[in-house]
């Protein structure tokens, strides 16, 4: 339920719909799309990317002198979890062999371990959480594929690098626009359900930056649906594909070759450091966003800590892209309690309209993310003034969902949002009759470990795919080409990363990496009590923690790494 | 113990409230595995337990009601109910005594979706505990996502796939009603078979998706994607502000 103090808003949003309505039903644009200058100008004044202090040089490793976003230069810049010294009989004497190792277990990592196995390879997945706890099962709206008769592949490649400012690395959009039908027509070999009408024809919607109908769904659960298909696919074969939960990889280990081969895994139940050695290793850690970044919310889920960079980066893997982050310009901001949760882009796809607090349109509902993020950033700021203001000290702009039934007909939203209409209801709130307020939520992490097409990085034997590598989105991707990247790259990095593992022969084992990292902080006069990979983030009180900070001496207490680590976050409020 | 609760609006935002008249946070008391803890009265239960002091390493994972990590179940006041909810998206309440589950145990049917027919004989072969079901409803109503679970445990004894589908589509998997069902049926894994053969055998196939995946394997688009991955940045921007958009 609204509170009474935003009653005013709500009846001028109810007033203006007629006029949108009659509005988006003339086939036009319900407001003028922005220009080339025009999405540079509110971009360059208003995206929290080009905000003071947003971006930092960074002074270690293989991108050393670039700008990077600040929290991952002081994440890459921070001491290793591991004493190398300690690890060496570990290294000699593993405890655990295996051909592939796949860190990370999202839709990107069950692929992979799938695609080996059928290659012939046997893999061990290992992931900090559950499997599938992951962003990959958190997305709501649908997947990018040119399945449509009036769409081309070419076509989404045009959107793709239009959207991502003709930064993307050609090869991989290719690949990734290329492989879309195949990969709708795998899923559903594997048993995903695709929204469809009568005939059999695809389901086919817009999205942000889309210029054909592309998006394919499964109702608003096409994350849920996607990755517990492939979860169980992979519980389907506990013979050849060992899982291996609550154990994430903190480090990567390299042979005396240079060439990555395996990792150290820190088991979050006893608190032990695991040596694996693996002839292949795929990084799918995904993203970042509980690094809440600028402080912002997010949709991310828990682990989203960006450990996979840490890794790869200290290993000596280049990175690309990383100084840019997506804020998905839909995130609720009531109530309090779910501030930061992600409303699907299908939302306005389906018709959905961004209004301000007199109720009126002031950007076209479907400008790429960035863009749409940094008009709505800008309504709310005082520059305009326009937005919409929370007791809770938030402020957003409407997204009008009554809207939609009014276009599609009634029954609509309630079939393709259960996800959306369940959660607001909790609240009080029916989508149906009365619009969400919103503000940009930190979203996604647009670069990450530099790849190529075969999904490989500059280091032997190390593959990365889905959100942790970068280039194929440039600085912005669009909505549904992260849920189609996760399930192309899962495929190949399994495919690419088996094949290679039939060959190669490993030398000795070493951590020397992780000690000239060590060197390298202390050449360069960096001071610093940060410890990563961040694996969780923490939402203690700050008082109990300074408290948790007074035990004396090295006797590791339980989870002792994680309870009282003060993070760059804890700079700023503890915002989820 | 008592604390201020810290205020979490985005630094990146400016605070304009603070002039306007802000209704303070007020307190329940919660037991959380039995200790008394007092929280933000406004707070989820994942939130509450956070406020607490502790660490939550199993029992959190999306944080938004998709993953199933969160199961919980808890008790009220002058109410002899067991209730169960996701600890992301259930806020506390006054006197509520709660516990996390942080695994439900259970055996998962290993099978080839191959080899597999859309029928009743799967589920009695993979899942025969279907058949213990004695209709009690238990399982619908510790369902935090409101689904008929009991009615689709009923649609796999008839061998309806379509209807377990339909039913089941938005389970997240968090096990609850696999933990209170008397009859020991593991619902949601149930579920997952089910529509995994929905997906596989009974959805319509798209004729234009078969045609699509021609196309590009006979090579169709080679020459037009060389050229564009030949263009400079300039014309091909031209290119995308020139386009047309589908209606």
């Amino acid at each position: 339920m609204y509170p009474e103090y935003l009653a005013g808003s709500l009846k001028e949003v109810d007033r203006t719909r007629t006029k949108r309505l009659e509005l988006a039903k003339s086939g036009n644009p319900v407001y003028p799309p922005m220009n080339a200058e025009e999405r540079k100008d509110v971009l360059s004044k208003y995206h929290p990317d080009f905000s003071k202090g947003a971006r930092s040089k960074i002074r270690v490793g293989p991108n050393k002198g670039e700008e990077l976003t600040t929290e991952i230069t002081e994440l890459l810049e921070a001491h290793s979890m591991v004493e190398p010294r300690l690890m060496d009989i570990h290294l000699r004497e593993p405890d655990y062999e295996t051909d592939l190792l796949i860190i990370g277990g999202g839709g990107a990592g069950c692929w992979a371990a799938i695609t080996a196995m059928q290659n012939g390879v046997n893999s061990m997945l290992v992931t900090k959480l559950r499997l599938g706890d992951s962003n990959s099962m958190m997305s709501e709206g649908g997947m990018q594929a040119a399945v449509a008769p009036q769409d081309s592949p070419t076509r989404h490649y045009l959107d793709a690098m239009g959207g991502g400012h003709f930064e993307n690395n050609p090869e991989l959009v290719r690949i990734l626009t290329e492989d879309g039908p195949e990969v709708v027509k795998e899923l559903e070999r594997l048993g995903v359900i695709w929204d469809k009408q009568a005939d059999g024809t695809m389901q086919v919607l817009h999205g942000g930056g889309t210029s054909r109908k592309r998006m394919v769904s499964c109702r608003d659960y096409i994350g849920a649906i996607i990755t517990r298909t492939l979860m169980d696919e992979v519980h389907n074969h506990p013979d050849k594909i060992q899982v291996r939960e609550f154990e994430p990889a903190v480090e990567l280990v390299l042979d005396d070759k240079g060439r990555c081969s395996g990792a150290i895994l820190y088991s979050l139940d006893t608190e032990q450091f695991l040596t694996v050695k693996a002839k292949a290793t795929i990084i799918t850690t995904g993203g970042f966003g509980r690094l809440h970044i600028r402080g912002f919310a997010t949709t991310n889920h828990y682990g989203a800590t960006g450990d996979g960079l840490v890794m790869a980066y200290r290993a000596g893997a280049k990175l690309a892209f990383m100084d840019s982050v997506q804020y998905h310009p839909t995130g609720a901001v009531f109530p309090e309690q779910i501030a930061g949760f992600l409303i699907t882009e299908k939302i306005r796809g389906a018709g959905g309209q961004p209004l301000n607090k007199n109720g009126e349109l002031f950007v076209f509902p479907r400008e790429p993310r960035d863009i749409e993020s940094a008009a709505i950033i800008r309504e709310c700021s005082a520059d305009r003034n326009m937005g919409v203001e929370t007791y809770a000290g938030r402020t957003g702009v409407w997204l009008d969902s009554p809207i939609i039934d009014m276009i599609h007909g009634e029954g609509f939203t309630k079939h393709q949002f259960p996800g959306m209409c369940r959660q607001f209801n909790r609240f009080g709130i029916d989508i149906t009759k009365q619009p969400m307020l919103i503000y940009p939520s930190l979203h996604y992490q647009n670069g990450g470990v530099e790849i190529n097409g075969r999904c490989e990085t500059n280091i032997p034997g190390l593959y990365v795919a889905g959100e942790a590598s970068g280039g194929v989105h440039g600085r912005n991707r669009l909505m549904g080409n992260s849920v189609l990247d996760y399930n192309v790259f899962g495929r190949r990095a399994g495919q690419h990363a088996s094949e290679y593992a039939k060959s190669v022969k490993l030398g000795k084992l070493s951590l020397d990496h992780v000690t000239s990292h060590v060197k390298e902080l202390k050449a360069n006069k960096i001071e610093t009590d940060l410890v990563s990979p961040m694996i969780l983030p923490s939402y203690t009180p700050e008082d109990v923690k300074i408290q948790q900070l007074a035990r004396l001496g090295s006797a590791p207490a339980r989870h002792s790494m994680l309870r009282s680590r003060i993070s760059p976050g804890d700079k700023r409020s503890a915002a989820e | 113990m008592s604390r201020k609760p810290v205020s979490k609006a985005p630094a990146g935002k400016q605070d304009k409230s603070l002039d306007q008249p802000k209704p303070k946070a007020r307190m329940v008391t919660v037991y959380i595995m039995g200790k008394r803890h007092v929280v933000p009265e406004h707070a989820t239960i994942m939130r509450a337990i956070e406020y607490s002091g502790q660490q939550i390493i199993r029992g959190a994972g999306c944080r938004e009601g998709f993953c199933g990590a969160c199961g919980t179940i808890y008790r009220l006041p002058g109410d002899y109910k067991i209730h169960s909810g996701l600890a992301c998206t259930t806020l506390v309440q006054e006197g509520m005594s709660l516990t996390q589950i942080p695994a439900v145990p259970m055996e998962k049917a290993i099978y080839d979706v191959e080899k597999l027919s859309p029928d009743v004989d799967t589920i009695k072969r993979l899942y025969p505990v279907v058949f213990r079901c004695v209709a009690c409803n238990t399982c619908t109503k510790s369902c935090p996502q409101g689904i008929q679970v009991m009615d689709y445990i009923q649609a796999a004894k008839r061998g309806d796939i379509a209807a377990i589908m339909d039913l089941s589509f938005d389970c997240v998997a968090c096990g609850l009603c696999a933990l209170r069902c008397p009859a020991e049926i593991v619902q949601h894994k149930v579920g997952v078979l089910g529509r995994r053969l929905y997906g596989r055998y009974l959805a319509k196939e798209s004729k234009e998706l078969g045609a699509r995946i021609k196309q590009v394997e006979s090579g169709q688009f080679d020459e037009e994607y060389t050229s564009l991955m030949g263009m400079d940045k300039a014309s091909l921007s031209k290119m995308y502000y020139e386009r047309d958009i589908e209606p």
